[in-house]
């Protein structure tokens, strides 16, 4: 489950601005920005695929269209032969900011995930199941506020995989963490990720994170945005781009690729 | 080195540190004391040394006596509580219809562009120009004191809700979406708990307005309350007693606000900062 097929998207936003930003802003006001332009992609099932490209370039979007958060001018995404119509349980969107509720505490907000589970017994097994999958054991009564930033994504990885969901969408992951938690996690994220194969899609502009995550890693680039590579990674875990010369390689095209050099 | 002067200076510096612990804790209460304390004596002095008579301006202690006489007779107690039940009245009523009606002008568009300018045309007209017309449609007694306190409470409490509710985080509704969320589920456990900490703080803004415009309701058309006690006591030219109406006015405006500055911690989250 969790086979995604992606085709011909096409989106696009009206400018609402009524002047340009500044002498080189490339938009005209009122003038209807495309912001996708025929978008194919098919992503395997429990496949791992991380979204790369320059901030503004339509990632995002690609992500809300995939989760229904949004429709496409045209085009459509089938996730195992069915047509992505809205929201659904079955692809749960983890936000770039956290998207916890802030009024509820841990516990009660991976209960959102097992609300279609009838019984209240198996519901409490599951949702104390997801927190202590993320380590969040002896915090299921604080709030969000009260959490770091990095135990704040694992409440709401918990409350992503407590709903069993085919499809984990996940924007940008690592915003705003430190290092060491950015780190931590991303590992967390591997190991559930090769424990449970999930079709899991990662939107990421860090290509680091990319190399070392994805089955797969998707450029997108341009204006309006199109897939500049597509290609399935096949390095096994853990990896190491400074140990392995392919994937080192992988990486200095993938800089190429995004016009940028990691040596200055 | 002298080692029993060290432990001396010790003693004497903990000593002192246990005396400014002391004040630490109690400075909330006694600062505030100090402060009325010498309000109080300036007070009497200017009464006593200012030429006016003890008609025109009474000093503290004849006031504290005609309150003393008040409490004695009942009549304080009587007056207080019909304000309060005024008071108490027309905020509920204007929190029953201001907060839905919030709700729905900040999240439903039509509704907000059909009522918005009709709420901003009715906002800025002071509760007291309705006077003439609220004593005509509910005559006397608490009936029109009500409705102008309900009018005076209302507007703040659409408007100030109208904006929290617009304000709402769309991320929360996404996740209301993403879970499959029933409409009455995105109120009750989105919309609701969002504004929250927003409409908590307009509640307590508005039961201080409420509080103001009592006194100003009471001076037309009821024969208690305080403002009652107010205009009564000028007529019969106690300003003694015109200035206990106005001290327990604002002992039980503290109280008022006191208490709804707790209404914070009615639920725990409500204690996050952003």
């Amino acid at each position: 489950m969790g086979h995604i097929l992606i085709q011909d998207i096409c989106k696009s936003y009206k400018n609402r601005r009524l002047e340009r930003r500044g002498p080189r802003d490339p938009y005209e006001p009122g003038e209807v920005m495309r912001i996708l332009d025929h978008i194919n992609l098919e992503f395997l099932e429990g496949e791992m695929v991380c979204l790369l490209g320059p901030s503004g370039c339509g990632k995002s979007t690609l992500l809300r269209l995939i989760a229904g958060f949004d429709t496409a001018a045209s085009g459509e995404v089938t996730i195992d032969g069915e047509k992505v119509v809205g929201p659904s349980p079955n692809h749960i969107f983890v936000f770039q900011h956290s998207g916890l509720l802030p009024w509820m505490t841990v516990w009660q907000n991976v209960e959102l995930g097992v609300r279609n589970v009838k019984d209240a017994q198996t519901r409490r097994e599951k949702i104390q199941e997801n927190i202590d999958m993320v380590d969040l054991t002896d915090f299921e009564q604080h709030y969000p506020y009260q959490l770091s930033g990095g135990m704040k994504r694992r409440a709401e990885l918990a409350r992503a995989l407590a709903a069993n969901p085919d499809v984990l969408i996940m924007d940008e992951p690592f915003n705003g963490l430190d290092f060491l938690s950015h780190m931590k996690i991303r590992e967390e994220i591997v190991n559930m990720h090769e424990f449970l194969r999930k079709t899991t899609l990662v939107v990421t502009h860090d290509i680091d994170d990319a190399l070392l995550m994805g089955d797969r890693i998707v450029v997108m680039g341009g204006r309006p945005a199109q897939v500049k590579s597509n290609r399935q990674l096949d390095f096994p875990h853990p990896r190491d781009p400074k140990k392995n010369v392919a994937l080192g390689d992988l990486r200095d095209e993938l800089f190429l690729m995004l016009g940028v050099s990691y040596a200055v | 080195m002298n080692r029993p002067a060290v432990h001396r200076r010790y003693a004497m510096m903990e000593r002192a540190s246990e005396l400014v612990g002391w004040y630490r804790g109690k400075r909330r209460i006694v600062l505030p004391l100090v402060s009325l304390a010498a309000i109080l004596l300036l007070w009497e002095l200017t009464a006593r040394h200012s030429g006016w008579s003890a008609q025109v301006f009474p000093s503290p202690s004849k006031v504290m006596r005609g309150m003393g006489e008040l409490i004695v007779n009942g009549m304080l107690w009587r007056h207080s509580v019909a304000s309060l039940f005024r008071v108490t009245a027309g905020f509920y009523l204007a929190v029953i219809f201001a907060i839905p009606l919030g709700i729905l002008l900040g999240r439903m568009e039509t509704f907000n562009l059909m009522l918005n300018p009709v709420i901003q045309f009715l906002r800025p007209i002071s509760p007291l120009a309705w006077i003439p017309l609220a004593v005509l449609w509910f005559g006397i007694g608490d009936k029109p004191a009500v409705f102008l306190i309900f009018l005076a409470c209302f507007f703040p409490l659409v408007v100030a809700t109208a904006i929290a509710a617009r304000a709402i985080n769309p991320v929360y509704f996404q996740v209301a979406a993403n879970f499959k969320f029933t409409r009455w589920e995105t109120i009750a456990k989105i919309i609701i708990p969002a504004i929250m900490l927003n409409v908590l703080t307009a509640l307590r803004l508005t039961v201080g307005i409420g509080w103001l415009v009592v006194v100003a309701a009471e001076m037309l058309a009821v024969r208690s309350g305080l403002g009652y006690l107010i205009l009564d006591s000028r007529n019969a030219l106690r300003m003694d007693y015109v200035m206990v109406g106005m001290m327990m006015i604002g002992l039980i405006g503290i109280v008022l606000d006191d208490l709804m500055r707790r209404l914070a911690y009615l639920h725990p989250s409500l204690q996050r900062t952003y």
